[in-house]
């Protein structure tokens, strides 16, 4: 399409140089309103990315676990057990077998989505508050702000994710700090954000100071646009791209960073539902009963893929240049 | 349409065909930790409308520079104007509050740049850049704006505007795309339009279309053009006037037939030789010898005196009028032309 019409360009150059002759052109007509955005074009560019719909169709049924398990559940409750069925292998009747306590394991991996689901994308959506404020700021100001914030993100990029998160999770309960001391989904999902949202800082201010200095923001301002226009206009949405495709990606990172936390028991505590802790009390039974760390496994990778792919999708789709 | 830029103050009375804009004594520099880089020192110019002024220099001469400090695009720091005046509809841009300037910017004085595809957002369609142009300034309606950027497209004489307005930046040849920036910058009407090297990234036959354009523009609407190149051909062409710049300064000044036919500046006069000319063949292009000088080591009195062919040194120069001692001033040397050199009536033959 590009190459056709850069062709017809190249014609209409050499027909008003008088080395071709052509067509005279039409034009005038207003017939179609569709207004053509970043978004609506990386609508349709993602409608035509398989990845992207395998992504976005596995997101969307652990979406729905999430939201109603029941369904998926067939009709199991997670919390009923029965100690005469402990460790059953799967079989027609129960898809994913019974775990020690005898209790229905597709049950029990299906109502694990919500916790998981929630943390992921609460903590991403923390990581992208904090990284695109900080960054931006960082990013527009430049100089000794910049040098302050980057720094910093320098100090929580020195201390890894999950042995941060671990030690503020298990100091937490002994403060009087509101969400952290609860030690439930929110708690997890803060302590995540709170040591992984500098890489997100880092995309949005190398992007803003590149953008910054691009032709077209000297060449919006040369047409007056207003210092928050640049910025809204055309400074984030060049910026921000790149950023909601990490998000997409951290979603899957996180969720799995937090069944490790679960695993190594200061994430979710028990009797809630959790991947992490399942796998966490599956594997002592690996030899026996390997079922129990299969499936809450499966599903996990599952989860994290789906996100990756969408992700994928998405910096594909963001990129005009490589639309074909 | 020959008018000689004329002498600044009669901007500021108003007064027959007045100027529209007028630079005085403009100076920029760019302060770094080790050395100031004088890019621009103490040039002057009007511009009248209809009128087409040619800066015509090579690169680091200042001429984009100068353009960017009207625009107020400088990125400041590292840039600085530390004197100079710019006259525009009676008000000194470099005095108004941020506000006031960016709304001259546009409806009042507009620019096209080198390179049209890094000077187009990447993410947005070519109608909808067009279109903001309406949005920002005028307030109009998303559908609005579209109607009225197709036109611009037509006028710009973009073909199948309307099929072609929800197209990217990217997906134009480069003429194309210089006409989309052409079509944002008069947008507004405006009643000057700088174009900084508007054709330098084009090939020829391109490159001659979008002079053609801009001159038809130009004759619609009565604009001010103020054309930065350093293509002595295109200036040839389209130009009323010229202004010559070397090291920041304008070194001669006069109608473009005049400083083209009879060089009054040495430095004029090596850019006319080393052009080829079709009357003249077989011979050797004469080259101007030597660099550029280094703009935070302008050399001492006349700038390109080393590089200068006539240049006169101590016993062998007029008092006062030692070349590598006295700076030259930008003089009246005959009428409607103007150089700065000490020996400008040696150079014309007069």
């Amino acid at each position: 399409m590009t190459d056709s019409q850069q062709q017809q360009d190249l014609l209409h150059d050499e027909v008003q140089a008088g080395t071709t002759t052509g067509l005279a052109s039409p034009s005038v007509d207003v017939t179609n309103d569709r207004q053509n955005s970043l978004w609506s074009d990386a609508w349709k560019a993602l409608k035509r990315n398989p990845l992207f719909w395998i992504g976005a169709v596995l997101g969307l049924v652990f979406l729905v676990m999430a939201i109603v398990p029941q369904v998926f559940a067939r009709g199991a409750d997670p919390r009923d057990c029965d100690l005469a069925n402990s460790r059953q292998t799967p079989s027609s009747a129960h898809w994913f077998g019974y775990d020690q306590q005898g209790c229905d394991y597709l049950a029990n991996v299906v109502y694990g989505a919500r916790s998981s689901l929630i943390i992921g994308v609460v903590a991403v959506l923390v990581v992208l508050l904090l990284g695109i404020v900080v960054g931006a700021i960082a990013g527009y100001f430049g100089g000794f702000t910049d040098g302050l914030l980057s720094r910093v993100a320098d100090i929580f990029y020195g201390l890894p994710l999950i042995l941060g998160a671990l030690v503020l999770l298990r100091v937490g309960p002994s403060t009087d700090l509101p969400i952290i001391s609860s030690r439930g989904p929110g708690a997890v999902a803060i302590a995540l954000a709170l040591f992984g949202w500098m890489t997100a800082m880092r995309l949005v201010r190398s992007q803003v100071i590149a953008v910054k200095s691009s032709d077209y923001v000297a060449a919006a301002r040369a047409m007056g646009a207003s210092s928050p226009r640049i910025l809204v206009r055309h400074i984030l949405p060049n910026a921000v791209a790149p950023v909601l495709v990490y998000a997409t990606i951290t979603i899957g990172v996180l969720i799995a960073a937090e069944a490790t936390l679960s695993y190594l028991g200061v994430g979710l505590q028990r009797p809630a539902i959790s991947w992490g802790l399942q796998i966490d009390a599956g594997q002592d039974l690996l030899r026996t009963a390997p079922h129990l760390v299969l499936f809450p496994s499966l599903i996990l990778t599952l989860t994290v893929m789906a996100f990756i792919m969408m992700g994928d999708a998405l910096r594909d789709a963001l990129d005009p240049r490589q639309r074909a | 349409m020959t008018t000689l830029p004329g002498s600044a103050p009669s901007v500021r009375d108003g007064g027959g065909s007045a100027p529209i804009l007028a630079v005085e004594d403009l100076f920029v520099e760019f302060r770094t930790r080790e050395n100031v880089v004088n890019a621009v020192n103490g040039i002057s110019y009007t511009v009248s409308s209809g009128e087409t002024l040619a800066i015509l220099g090579e690169s680091g001469s200042g001429k984009s520079v100068s353009a960017q400090a009207i625009m107020g695009i400088l990125d400041t720091p590292p840039a600085q104007v530390p004197n100079g005046e710019i006259w525009f509809e009676g008000r000194n841009l470099l005095t108004l509050p941020a506000e006031e300037q960016r709304k001259v910017r546009g409806p009042g004085i507009s620019m096209i740049f080198q390179d049209a595809l890094s000077s187009l957002n990447p993410v947005y369609s070519v109608g909808f850049q067009i279109g903001e142009m309406f949005r920002a300034h005028r307030g109009l309606s998303r559908k609005e704006a579209k109607k009225h950027a197709v036109e611009l497209m037509d006028r710009v004489r973009i073909p199948a505007a309307a099929q072609r307005v929800n197209d990217y930046p990217h997906q134009f040849s480069g003429g194309m795309r210089q006409r989309v920036m052409i079509a944002m910058a008069i947008a507004l009407d405006p009643k000057i339009l700088i174009a900084d090297e508007p054709t330098t990234a084009l090939d020829v036959t391109v490159q001659a279309q979008v002079m053609d354009l801009l001159k038809d523009l130009q004759r619609e609407t009565g604009m001010g053009l103020v054309l930065i190149t350093h293509d002595l051909g295109v200036v040839n062409e389209v130009a009323d006037n010229v202004a010559v710049m070397y090291a920041g300064r304008i070194v001669e000044r006069g109608t473009v037939d005049d400083v083209f036919t009879r060089p009054a500046h040495p430095y004029t006069e090596g850019l006319m030789n080393s052009v080829p000319n079709v009357e003249v063949k077989g011979g050797r292009l004469q080259p101007i010898t030597g660099q550029p000088p280094n703009l935070s080591k302008i050399p001492s009195g006349c700038p390109f005196h080393p590089r200068c062919a006539r240049r006169r040194l101590g016993a062998e120069a007029a008092p006062g009028r030692d070349c590598a001692g006295d700076r030259p001033p930008l003089r009246l040397v005959v009428p409607g032309r103007e150089a700065a050199c000490h020996y400008s009536e040696e150079v014309l033959g007069v």
